[in-house]
């Protein structure tokens, strides 16, 4: 940053431990809510918002919970789009289901039934670990795409299997226009990746840390394998579920069990791996990465329109996308989050080297 | 320092205890008791069974046969989070760190068991939650001001030379306010200056805090200046107890440990 801490001094505890104890940050994030809820809904188009901006926040959220199970608490998992489903489902059909059902209090009830899901599938994690529980979570991903898809009663006996987004009201008010959408999206983010922080900066963020540091270190200490280990299941399942009955309603609008399958799971990894394992920033930092970073590159194609084929031109897309996916992992195998705070610390001290 | 002034009750006594892995017998029949507020230290050669007995006492490992009392209490096959909530900490002979996190929040970790708001309140960072985390922090600030290690509090632990290391695992391990201290070598590859340093360490947490220490340390010199009492173990069985001057002229130790005299 071209600034400096200079000059402001902690005279609190509550201080030190602020999310943000430096005041030009405090000011830049504000600045940027600021600008995501007031200015973008005007300015935006609507492809831009409900096309690029809400599947990004979407899929932020989906991989800030994966962040939380796997780049926290170390319980490896490609269970991630199992758990959006059953997120997705479970709030359609208590929609469908319950008379006058508020769509949040739906999509709370949403969150807890993935949280139960999450919990069932974390039972493994207290014998195995590494890549035999990422394994063993494989397990929820292919029985819950197979209960919806063969149980019609899911998707209210539609014959393809398909379910619709309900009327999405909140409070009395009808959300219709892509702005709408987006902006309640982006609360719920914003809201989420809030709590998200605060739990892992607090006793259970670091009760999960240390089990995936240490995990006998962690026992010795006192704490709890069981209940820290389902916990992060619960939790991360919870923010999973939210993000998949977003996915479902309010960017696709309709859907069937096959938009949550492995690719899916594979996509949030690889988010969380791209953006910093381990750092709700990097969630948002890996997902702009793999949602917007296509679009770029299809817009920076299209500039070279009618030059080269456009059978030629989307095959480069995807070699120019895959190289700066290497480029990046083999300039920081911590991800984009760790390059971020590397050049903070550099520009901290610019122009000096220490 | 008299010994005999400042220790009190027997506070952990196991009885007849014997452990192995498949054919191979860790601990034969070992009975000892720890009492309260003393400095007592278990060595003998490699492999004689130390940490062994240490990870009974804190319930990593249960023995096959015997049975260890706390308080008084015979006590079960018991977990070490068990442990660690009757009052036992503990750090490790190759240093068991939390690498991905900064010193502070190594040694907030130590306090964890003194937490109880739940993750709702914690998530809202609101009412109990927050106070708790003040709260801690400021005891917290009082361990790293005893230990001496202000100017790294913020650094990630991985970063740190090898002695600090050891000193933040000693800061977690005594977050924990533990009644009963295990300490697995604690000095194993220090310098002169460092071990001195953490000797003064854990006399001061001796003596200030009243914590009963178990100490594993292979330098016999620093063994002998800050014991109470002294265990010698040899291939899992017990060979040696009681004050530094009746060990060291014990002629079983000599001849098992110490070498012979010329």
């Amino acid at each position: 940053m071209f600034y400096r801490e200079a000059g402001q001094f902690k005279t609190s505890y509550a201080a030190d431990s602020a999310i943000l104890p430096i005041r030009q940050d405090r000011i830049f994030i504000i600045a940027l809510l600021l600008f995501a809820f007031v200015a973008v809904p005007g300015l935006a188009s609507d492809y831009l918002l409900s096309g690029i901006l809400i599947p990004f926040l979407v899929l932020s959220l989906a991989a800030l919970g994966l962040n939380l199970l796997t780049g926290y608490a170390g319980q490896l998992s490609l269970g991630s789009a199992a758990f959006m489903a059953v997120g997705a489902y479970a709030t359609y059909n208590f929609m469908l289901r319950v008379p006058g059902m508020p769509l949040l209090l739906a999509l709370v009830l949403g969150g807890l039934s993935a949280a139960l899901v999450g919990v069932l599938f974390g039972l493994p994690s207290l014998r195995i670990k590494g890549f035999y529980l990422a394994v063993a979570t494989l397990a929820a991903q292919f029985l819950v795409e197979w209960v919806f898809t063969k149980f019609p009663w899911f998707s209210n006996d539609s014959s393809s299997g398909v379910i619709s987004s309900p009327v999405l009201s909140v409070f009395g008010i009808t959300l219709d226009t892509p702005a709408e959408k987006y902006l309640l999206t982006l609360a719920i983010v914003a809201l989420m990746a809030l709590a998200a922080k605060n739990m892992v900066r607090s006793s259970l963020g670091r009760a999960w840390m240390a089990i995936r540091d240490m995990d006998v270190a962690a026992e010795v200490i006192g704490i709890r394998m069981l209940r820290t280990k389902l916990l992060a299941f619960a939790i991360s399942s919870f923010y999973c579920g939210v993000a998949g009955a977003l996915y479902a309603f309010v960017f696709l609008g309709t859907v069937d069990a096959q938009a949550f399958d492995l690719n899916r799971s594979f996509q949030i990894l690889f988010m969380i791996i791209i953006g910093g394992v381990g750092s709700i920033l990097g969630a948002f930092l890996g997902a702009a990465f793999i949602v917007l970073l296509p679009v770029l590159l299809n817009l920076a194609g299209q500039l070279l329109h009618g030059a080269v084929s456009s059978q030629f031109m989307s095959n480069l897309e995807m070699m120019i996308f895959g190289a700066l996916i290497i480029f990046f992992l083999a300039v920081e195998p911590l991800g984009l989050a760790r390059l971020w705070q590397i050049s903070k610390e550099k520009l901290r001290l610019w122009p000096f080297p220490h | 320092m008299n010994p005999q002034h400042k220790t009190g009750d027997v506070i952990l006594a196991a009885e007849n205890i014997s452990l192995s892995f498949g054919g191979v017998k860790a601990l034969t029949d070992i009975s000892l008791d720890v009492r309260e507020h003393e400095l007592l230290s278990i060595i003998g050669p490699n492999g004689a069974g130390k940490s062994s007995m240490l990870n009974v006492i804190n319930g990593v490992y249960h023995p096959q046969q015997g049975q260890v009392t706390w308080r008084g209490k015979p006590r079960g096959a018991i977990h070490p989070h068990e442990a660690a909530r009757m009052g036992i900490a503990r750090t490790f002979q190759n240093i068991a760190l939390f690498k991905g996190m900064s010193v502070l929040d190594n040694i907030m970790t130590g306090r964890n068991l003194k937490m109880h708001a739940n993750f709702l309140q914690q998530a809202l960072w609101w009412g109990r939650a927050q106070r708790e985390e003040m709260a801690q922090r400021e005891k917290v600030e009082q361990i790293i001001d005893f230990l001496e290690i202000q100017a790294i509090r913020k650094t990630p632990v991985g970063r740190l030379p090898y002695g600090l290391q050891k000193r933040v695992e000693l800061a977690r391990a005594i977050a924990a306010e533990p009644t009963l201290l295990l300490l697995d070598e604690p000095m194993a590859g220090m310098n002169v200056e460092e071990k001195q340093d953490m000797c003064r360490f854990i006399l001061d947490i001796n003596d200030a805090f009243g914590t009963t220490i178990v100490l594993i340390e292979h330098d016999m010199g620093v063994v002998m200046d800050i014991s109470d009492r002294v265990i010698v173990l040899d291939y899992g069985k017990k060979i040696g107890d009681g004050t530094p001057h009746d060990v060291r002229n014990n002629p079983d130790v000599i001849a098992a440990y110490l070498g012979t005299r010329h």
